[in-house]
């Protein structure tokens, strides 16, 4: 069905992002640049990061909140680590952020999963533990750039065929998910669990165990985020990344990630989130004010979820013959 | 009133072979309900087995345990006389138990392929799916039931008898010993049905046991081998289908004449208050007209999914038509909401309580005077007490029975849920009531008290709708009939006209 392909969100949503690419580039041509549009990407990794695991939770009906407080935790974990141990090589670090924020997803996953608690409760309250064990772990105090080992800083900066790693483990992330999302069957149940949870069970398919999955891997993927996250900007404290969730959200959203469940796609995710991006950094080489951005940023949310639900909305069972397209 | 089971059918031994998979006096209860009471059931290879009974009857639960979504509270599952359990739905599954649900328990967003093969889908390398070959397979399935279908369609993309061939496809991709058929034909037209006929033959071939559930006497009695009849949750009667009569099935499901359950009713029949004309819908239904009478019901009957509940959704205001004309008391008025719905006198109790219908969470009062707020408040304020009127003047009428009026609806049985639904609409004082499926999934006994009202609103002068997919209430209950096939009216049919076989033949496009 070409005219289904034509109208997909992710193709409108390129569209959209080649507009504002336009726009700006008319009043500030420098910002198309490829070295700049590399760092824009660059910049957006964690979001992109951080976007397909919230993509993951949201397909099967839930909601985790505590993302950014998951980075900003695991972040000032292997912040203490390096600077207990110096020594300690860089993937042998990565491993521990994976681990560390997967074992945080695995506490939303639980309660969620065993406890049946409703995923927007459980992790508005995780997120305050999550920010309060900050606080308990540094006294409050801040974790400073040069307190860091040089290995535990450079890694995002390294370059490899002319892009950072930062940006390299973003586009990983978008292949491996895709695939995973696409090929392998827990990425079905994914969609089938929130597609239809009652179809899913006579399928065979454990929807609670199916959401554990989805904010265990979202908890990994923010635990990965708060390493890059603290060695590139080489500061860890309580508030690091604060309020970040909602951008996650927004990411989501804007992706064609329907909120109810069912509907998204990694690269919906990724051009969700290069669309905030690209909002954050051109608004202020183009002079716009910050307050500005927000509200732009909020209206593109709302025009996204206005797009979504035209094109979810109920056009009706197919009873008519002449109405069904299947030959 | 329930019935009890007749005891003087003892239960003869079927087969002399070892059944495949055997339910043994297996109970299931819900609170406030016995849904199954130490039933037995025994399916044998290359025999299909035909459970029978009533809506409510128990037959559902029996799949669902059967499939690992329900767990029983007693007796036992057998497979190959070895007990077992089926925890899950994927236990089931894997001990060779596969059924074909309804197509509510597909996937919207997923493609035919997908759906087939969700859980079991062919691996390539890595151990990731194939899709490649997944699709290839489904393809293969569909062409062998005759099902012309694009594994690559998106499921939504599919009308009603398309699903229900995909969820025959899906489960005929696991490679079961026993396969449970739950009203398979429901929505199939009948070249489909001849179809999966030769479907079940092949199965039978291949040893495999079937369990077939079916409202469709001419359907068993052609296909079955065996019978199991239910009823009230308890099993009456079983036995090999050559042995018994169409007659005796029926007296074994209802276990009393069938003529004595609907009320004896005078035929009032007055003046013209509904007239529809030429209502269209892109995708629902189209050219459906008819006059409605006060004093008169008119039943509206078809197959599963034959758009009847979209079209009273469509007068009710829920979906705008695309065209058509809706005169009442001859004065045409145009339903943009329900709100206006009501407004003209017109109201709907919808077939899906629990969705459509009571708000569970609000105790009855609240729920009957729901539509009819204006009438219980001043300036915008409510006044308790007019609410407390109004529902018990209401819930009398009904006979309901209820400790309180400030019980929460959720804790009401499903008989006195749907009699607060009826109270909610009658408080407005309509002029029409459309009662969607009325008696759906309710005890008898609450059964013949929906019926005995309906008559009593038809004899006060109400116009009643009523959309059945029951013959026996169709014709029990109806001054005329409308059949609806596929959207569009197949045939309307007054008292004297209308058989069991005319409205089935019509309903199926034979």
């Amino acid at each position: 069905m070409p005219k289904n392909i034509l109208m997909s969100r992710e193709v409108l949503l390129t569209g959209a992002i080649a507009l504002l690419l336009a726009i700006i580039a008319s009043r500030f041509p420098a910002f198309i640049a490829p070295t700049n549009l590399a760092n824009v990407f660059n910049d957006t990794a964690p979001l992109i990061l951080l976007a397909i695991g919230q993509m993951i939770v949201i397909l099967t009906r839930c909601i985790d909140l505590s993302v950014a407080a998951n980075l900003a935790l695991t972040g000032m974990v292997v912040a203490m680590i390096n600077v207990a141990m110096p020594g300690l090589p860089v993937p042998v670090i990565i491993v521990i952020s994976i681990g560390f924020g997967a074992l945080l997803g695995v506490i939303n996953g639980v309660l969620v999963w065993k406890l049946a608690i409703p995923p927007i409760v459980v992790t508005l309250g995780t997120m305050t533990i999550f920010r309060g064990t900050i606080f308990l772990l540094s006294d409050g105090k801040w974790v400073n750039s040069h307190e860091f080992s040089d290995s535990f800083k450079a890694f995002p900066r390294t370059e490899f065929l002319g892009l950072p790693l930062m940006s390299w483990i973003a586009i990983a992330a978008v292949l491996l998910f895709t695939l995973v999302m696409s090929r392998t069957t827990l990425g079905r149940a994914f969609y089938a669990a929130g597609g239809n949870p009652h179809a899913a069970t006579y399928a065979g398919i454990d929807v609670g165990k199916t959401q554990f999955w989805a904010f265990t891997i979202s908890g990994a993927l923010a635990g990965l985020t708060g390493y890059l996250w603290v060695s590139r900007f080489a500061v860890a404290f309580v508030d690091l990344a604060g309020g970040f969730e909602l951008n996650v959200v927004a990411a989501c959203v804007i992706g064609g990630v329907a909120i109810m469940g069912g509907i998204g796609t990694v690269f919906g995710a990724m051009l969700g989130s290069l669309f905030l991006g690209i909002i954050s950094n051109a608004l202020p080489v183009v002079n716009i004010s910050p307050f500005w951005q927000l509200a732009i940023s909020g209206g593109a949310i709302i025009i996204a979820v206005i797009l979504n639900a035209q094109a979810n909305r109920d056009k009706g069972r197919i009873i008519l013959k002449r109405a069904e397209q299947a030959t | 009133m329930l019935m009890q089971p007749d005891q003087t059918h003892d239960l003869p031994k079927v087969e002399t072979g070892p059944p495949i998979l055997a339910l043994n006096r297996v109970t299931k209860t819900f609170p406030g309900v016995t849904a199954l009471s130490e039933v037995s059931l025994e399916l044998f290879p290359g025999k299909v087995t035909a459970l029978v009974g009533e809506n409510g009857a128990g037959k559902s639960t029996v799949v669902k345990i059967l499939t690992g979504i329900y767990q029983p509270d007693g007796g036992e599952i057998e497979i190959d006389g070895t007990p077992c359990r089926f925890p899950t739905a994927q236990a089931a599954g894997d001990a060779g138990v596969t059924a074909i649900h309804q197509e509510t328990v597909l996937f919207d967003e997923l493609s035919v392929a997908e759906n087939i093969f969700l859980g079991h889908a062919p691996r390539g390398r890595f151990g990731l799916i194939d899709t490649a070959e997944m699709i290839e397979k489904a393809r293969a399935i569909l062409v062998g039931i005759g099902a012309q279908i694009e594994p690559r369609t998106k499921l939504k993309d599919l009308g009603i008898a398309n699903k229900h061939l995909v969820a025959i496809a899906r489960a005929l991709s696991i490679d079961a010993r026993v396969v449970i058929m739950d009203e398979p034909t429901a929505a199939l037209s009948q070249k489909e049905i001849e179809e999966l006929y030769v479907l079940v033959e092949e199965l039978k071939d291949q040893g495999k046991a079937i369990l077939f559930i079916s409202h469709k006497f001419d359907e068993i009695f052609r296909i079955a081998d065996n019978y199991t009849v239910f009823r009230d949750g308890a099993l009456v009667g079983t036995g090999s289908i050559a042995d018994v009569s169409e007659a005796e099935l029926v007296k074994m499901m209802v276990g009393r004449d069938v003529s004595q359950i609907f009320p004896n009713r005078a035929h009032n029949i007055g003046d013209e208050i509904l007239v529809v004309e030429g209502y269209e819908h892109p995708t629902e239904f189209a050219d459906i007209g008819f006059t409605l009478h006060r004093g008169q019901i008119l039943g509206f009957y078809g197959l599963v999914g034959a758009g009847r509940s979209e079209f009273m959704q469509s007068i009710f205001g829920i979906t705008r038509p695309s065209s058509g004309v809706l005169r009442i008391d001859g004065k045409q008025v145009d339903i943009r909401s329900p709100a206006d719905a009501v407004a003209n006198g017109i109201v709907y109790v919808p077939e899906d309580r629990g969705k459509q219908g009571a708000i569970t969470a609000l105790p009855i009062f609240q729920n009957v005077t729901l539509p009819s707020l204006g009438r219980t408040s001043r300036n915008g304020f409510l006044q308790l007490a007019e609410e407390f009127k109004l529902a018990r003047d209401f819930t009398e009428r009904l006979d309901l029975r209820a400790a309180s009026l400030d019980t929460d609806v959720g804790n009401l049985s499903g008989g006195n849920q749907q009699k607060v639904v009826i109270a909610k609409w009658l408080a407005t004082q309509p002029k029409v009531i459309i009662l969607d499926e009325p008696t759906k999934g309710i005890d008898i006994g609450s059964k013949a008290a929906v019926h005995e009202f309906m008559a009593e609103l038809a004899a006060q002068g109400l116009a009643v709708i009523m959309v059945s997919s029951e013959i026996p209430e169709i014709m029990g209950m109806s001054d005329r009939v409308i059949v609806m096939r596929e959207g569009r009216i197949a045939a309307e049919l007054s008292a004297d006209t209308m058989t069991p076989e005319t409205l089935v033949r019509h309903a199926a496009g034979i």
